[in-house]
């Protein structure tokens, strides 16, 4: 599974990416957290409020940060 | 015919027992559902218990505020209330208390309209319907109720550019998002008061429209950065759906909450600087030490606060008690608002930022507009006030 996170380096990226890492460890999915931090990639996505969080190239949520354990459940959907 | 009768019969146990299983799944589920939902629902009892008790407390701690630091710097620290020095500690506690208060109150509020303001639907409400120049209010409305952040505001630009809102709009929601933003608010209603306090968001959304509106009929599109132009040239409507937000408003709360303490950790060592500074300066400074400069009648005083300004950089939570000292020392409100907007919503940062976007030849036209407009607004102020 390749998980993204989409932001400019922005303290809200940065706990998104915190929580996305600690949800992969909690579910134990094999997943690989990336942060995408170059505006011109992220554009790509169509998200037009950072952070967001893309699961294999689909964007599950935009523009704010969730906590954990909403991320573990969209890891196991 | 036997034969066939045996082969549904097995087949019909075949079901049966399938469908014992699947029951038997489905009560496990329901199990696990309900034992998941016991402990979503307790947790948010306690959260909803917590919410109950904190915010009156809050409310009413800051009702009992000015007897309360009375009580404690005259009466427990014993210090004169007709001291400089008495004056300045009393001023610096009541501030700072009463204004992490009001922070934390409406930096969760406007997290709340944030959390629920439908981002997408604008956009594609912007680009679709004919708004006979309503749009510049949407969008600058919008600035006003989004935080400003490199996080939010780039990837908006661009999302708006993609979706075929013109510049001028766009225009509009960057200029109203640095000046307008919760940080301002709260500094404002807790040093000037609600009337002025409502004088400052509106203007700022008024100039977002005015200074959107100008800059859009100045056809500047062509000194977009050309990434941002080949984006234009392939703008198209895009009809959405908009997604509306399924996760109930109770279990998003403890994240807008934890958003609004972080936003009042953030700030609170330029809080407590500028404060510091205004109460020192507010037990020291003369009365019309700075009128000398900034009175109402030097013709200069707006133009020389405004340009002073626009390089400075500092946080509204540093700069405003500094200019609550201004005004009580004589500098008009007009002038102090201006100074207060070129401050915030012009500097350095937020044009590095933008480079990303747009080539130097625009924000250089960019901020002249806007410097130009908050000039002429301050004029307005002073007169009218």
């Amino acid at each position: 599974m390749e998980i993204k996170i989409l932001g400019t380096g922005c303290a809200k990226c940065k706990s998104l990416e915190k929580a996305a890492r600690e949800a992969v460890e909690k579910t134990g999915v094999d997943a690989v957290v990336t942060k995408v931090e170059d505006i011109m990639q992220i554009m790509n996505y169509g998200v037009m409020t950072t952070p967001a969080l893309v699961i294999d190239d689909e964007v599950v949520m935009t523009g704010k940060v969730t906590s954990v354990d909403e991320i573990v459940s969209l890891l196991k959907k | 015919m036997f034969v066939f009768l045996r082969t549904t019969n097995a087949k019909t146990m075949n079901k049966m027992r399938q469908n014992r299983n699947e029951k038997k799944s489905v009560v496990y589920a329901l199990q696990a559902s309900l034992g998941m939902h016991n402990e979503q629902m307790r947790k948010r009892g306690g959260l909803m218990l917590a919410v109950a008790t904190v915010l009156p407390l809050l409310v009413a701690l800051y009702h009992f505020l000015p007897g309360l630091v009375d009580s404690f710097t005259y009466d427990l620290i014993k210090l004169q209330p007709e001291s400089h020095l008495g004056e300045a500690i009393n001023f610096f506690f009541y501030d700072t208390i009463k204004i992490l208060i009001l922070l934390f109150l409406i930096s969760s509020l406007m997290g709340v309209v944030n959390a629920y303001f439908p981002v997408d639907r604008l956009r594609v409400y912007l680009t679709t319907k004919k708004l006979y120049g309503l749009e510049y209010f949407f969008a600058s409305f919008f600035g006003a109720v989004t935080p400003f952040c490199s996080c939010s505001s780039i990837p908006l630009f661009i999302g708006f550019v993609k979706g075929g809102i013109p510049l001028g709009v766009t225009f509009a929601y960057l200029i109203t998002s640095p000046l307008v933003n919760e940080v301002a608010v709260a500094m404002f209603l807790g040093l000037f008061g609600v009337k002025a306090t409502l004088i400052y968001a509106g203007s700022g959304i008024l100039m977002g429209m005015l200074g959107g509106f100008v800059l859009g009929k100045l056809k500047l599109d062509k000194y977009l950065s050309d990434w941002v132009r080949e984006v234009q040239a392939n703008a198209m409507i895009e009809n959405e759906k908009w997604e509306g937000e399924k996760t109930p408003f109770i279990d998003r709360l403890p994240i807008i909450i934890k958003d609004g303490w972080d936003i009042v950790r953030k700030v609170l060592l330029y809080v407590i600087i500028g404060i510091a500074i205004g109460a020192a300066m507010h037990g020291y400074v003369p009365e019309n030490f700075f009128t000398e400069f900034l009175a109402a009648d030097k013709w200069y005083a707006v133009p020389l606060a405004v340009i002073l300004a626009v390089p400075m950089y500092a946080n509204a939570a540093g700069i405003v008690p500094v200019i609550q000292v201004f005004v009580a020392k004589g500098v008009p409100l007009g002038t102090a608002i201006a100074f207060m907007m070129a401050v915030v919503g012009l500097s350095l940062p937020e044009a590095t930022l933008l480079t990303k976007v747009m080539k130097w030849k625009l924000i250089g036209i960019f901020f002249g507009v806007i410097t130009l407009f908050i000039i002429v607004l301050g004029y307005l102020f002073n007169l009218i006030l």
